[in-house]
């Protein structure tokens, strides 16, 4: 137990790809999965800065809707390749995360979520007013992918399963960066300022400028995030950008268990399984997401991965 | 648009004024929350929510805009008692985080609640009688409510400096936000005080939502500009300062209209970039961290 317990931790990239490559068969209909696919990452791009960071940002909608909006103009107004249109994306979130971030860790504490929520705010606005780039209310429309060529060979991108697997290989491919990251001695300043941010100043870490390489690393995740979205969808939607939206990351993040390498997908996947099917029986969605968030955060702050993964070790030890 | 005028300028620096007044209060019950028990309340902007249709609902019932004024703070402040007592108390020692999260959850729920009591549509509630049309107040006519806006606002805050300056329970106030453990020491049940502020603070949230309620559309999402508000507030202000959230409602409310005259499609853009402003020349706001009254 203990050993497979060790082979899995040691390998959490791949074993995390093998999950989710089984992953669509098991799922309802594959869009769900997708969805599942790109929130997960979204969540994986949040927990990297609230999980490990210890900074809980609630304007992370800005990154994954400037991902998707970016992508997609670069696809509708530039007519570039999916591609290009993809790193358009990722850099442009990236960029917005650098000054949203330069700006926001200045806020000591507690403030940081507070600007971060205005901030995202404003780039909601931002966004919603340039309407003759983004579509203004209405989402901007036609960003359609229908085949990507990769090494010749041409894929189907209207076919969901091939679909599935295509954004999987992205998300795969950040996964394995998060890990190395992680995994990097950068990846334990993280940590450390986390636990204690003056011990790790006495030590000689930079800790503002930590913050703000993991910040516009999260946002580069989310971006990501966004621009597959955009592909998915093949529309933006102005909600992309939204308070709400933020709010997803948030919960799922906490759903699955922050601070975790799973944790993320976990969380995804119950918060959309979940909507999936409750939305079918009642409206009141957010009622029964609000309780069970609330639950979760007097009851079960480790979340779901966290609390099996807790249980686990403490069966171990 | 015609021509800019003096009288103009004034005019909209006036409604600013108004508009910075709903501000003010909102400000001040965070401030007062988090001063005392270091919760940042994401609900904020859903126990306004909840005050506009409160307000809707007992005037509509009653017909009588000042007993409602009344009835909105006590009955919004009823469920805030419960809210600490229930949900946030058992956080306390948790790390700041995990209040914050809680009370995000909650503005969920009371949005859906209000959805599924009220519905989904817009509730409109005109102002009562007296106070409706415009006064001629020197550069023009100016909306009669707005006015007793700005006084309602001054009445409360000055009420408010009164009670924490001048009473008994203030004195344990002020000394609670500067140390709760020595306040603990000398015989004083902290938690209790802890109890009455939050539901204090969240009332106030509420009267300003009915307050707010003649001025704008009442509806289940009302809440979330509201609550972004309020945090730019804060930011500007300086968090746990009474005087930073009057200071600092007011400029941004003045902001915000200013530039909705001459600029209207940035006007949401002006107050971020008022925050912005601040974070960059002084990150801890306009009034620091002077102590919860300072």
């Amino acid at each position: 137990m203990r050993d497979a317990f060790d082979l899995v931790s040691r390998h959490r990239v791949a074993a995390v790809v093998l999950v989710l490559i089984a992953f669509p068969w098991v799922m309802p209909y594959e869009a769900l999965a997708i969805n599942i696919l790109i929130f997960g990452l979204f969540a994986v791009g949040f927990n990297l800065l609230f999980g490990y960071t210890g900074m809980l940002s609630f304007g992370h909608a800005a990154f994954l809707g400037s991902g998707s909006y970016l992508a997609g103009i670069a696809i509708v107004h530039g007519g570039w390749p999916w591609y290009a249109a993809i790193a358009a994306g990722t850099l442009g979130a990236a960029v917005i995360g650098l000054l949203m971030g330069a700006l926001a860790i200045r806020a000591r504490g507690i403030y940081f979520s507070m600007v971060t929520l205005a901030l995202a705010q404003c780039v909601y606005y931002l966004f919603y007013q340039a309407d003759s780039w983004t579509g203004g209310e209405n989402g901007l429309r036609g960003v359609r992918v229908n085949a990507i060529k990769v090494f010749g060979v041409e894929l189907d991108f209207v076919h969901p399963m091939t679909k599935y697997y295509i954004v999987l290989a992205f998300v795969a491919l950040a996964l394995w960066f998060v890990s190395r990251v992680l995994a990097s001695p950068f990846g334990a300043v993280i940590e450390t300022v986390r636990e204690n941010d003056r011990r790790a100043a006495a030590c000689g870490y930079d800790v503002a400028r930590t913050r703000l390489v993991v910040f516009v690393l999260s946002a580069a995740i989310c971006g990501l995030a966004g621009t597959l979205r955009a592909l998915h969808l093949s529309v933006v939607p102005i909600e992309s950008l939204h308070y709400l939206t933020s709010g997803h990351a948030v919960m799922m993040c906490l759903l699955g268990g922050m601070g975790t390498f799973f944790g993320p997908f976990v969380g995804a996947a119950v918060f959309l399984y979940l909507e999936d099917v409750v939305t079918t029986w009642t409206k009141h969605w957010m009622l029964v997401v609000g309780v069970v968030f609330i639950v979760f955060v007097l009851f079960f702050p480790r979340g779901i991965w966290g609390s099996i993964l807790h249980w686990a070790r403490r069966r171990e030890a | 648009m015609g021509e800019i005028t003096l009288n103009l300028l004034l005019l909209q620096a006036i409604a600013g004024v108004a508009l910075g007044a709903i501000f003010v209060l909102l400000a001040i019950g965070l401030s007062l929350i988090f001063g005392m028990l270091g919760v940042v309340n994401f609900a904020h902007g859903a126990f306004f929510m909840v005050g506009a249709y409160a307000g809707v609902y007992f005037y509509g019932l009653s017909g009588n805009f000042w007993f409602s004024l009344v009835l909105v703070p006590l009955t919004v402040g009823v469920v805030g008692l419960a809210v600490e007592r229930v949900l946030v108390r058992p956080l306390y020692g948790r790390g700041i985080d995990y209040p914050l999260l809680l009370t995000f959850g909650l503005s969920y729920v009371l949005v859906e609640a209000i959805r599924i009591l009220f519905g989904v549509e817009g509730n409109p509630m005109g102002p009562p009688a007296l106070l409706r049309g415009a006064v001629d107040i020197g550069v023009g006519h100016f909306p009669t409510y707005r006015l007793f806006l700005i006084g309602a606002t001054a009445v409360i805050v000055a009420a408010l400096w009164l009670f924490i300056e001048k009473t008994r329970f203030g004195l344990i106030i002020r000394a609670g936000a500067q140390d709760p453990e020595i306040v603990r020491i000398l015989g004083i049940d902290i938690s209790r005080v802890w109890l009455l502020i939050f539901a204090l603070g969240i009332a106030i949230a509420g009267l300003s939502g009915i307050l707010a309620a003649p001025t704008r559309a009442v509806t289940p999402e009302m809440g979330i500009p509201v609550l972004v508000e309020s945090f730019v507030v804060t930011v500007v202000g300086g968090m746990g300062s009474l005087a930073g959230a009057v200071v600092a409602g007011l400029l941004v409310g003045i902001v915000y209209s200013m530039t909705s005259l001459f600029a209207p499609e940035f006007a949401e853009m002006s107050i971020f970039a008022l925050m912005a402003l601040v974070l960059l020349l002084r990150p801890q706001g306009l009034f620091g961290r002077t102590g919860l009254f300072g």
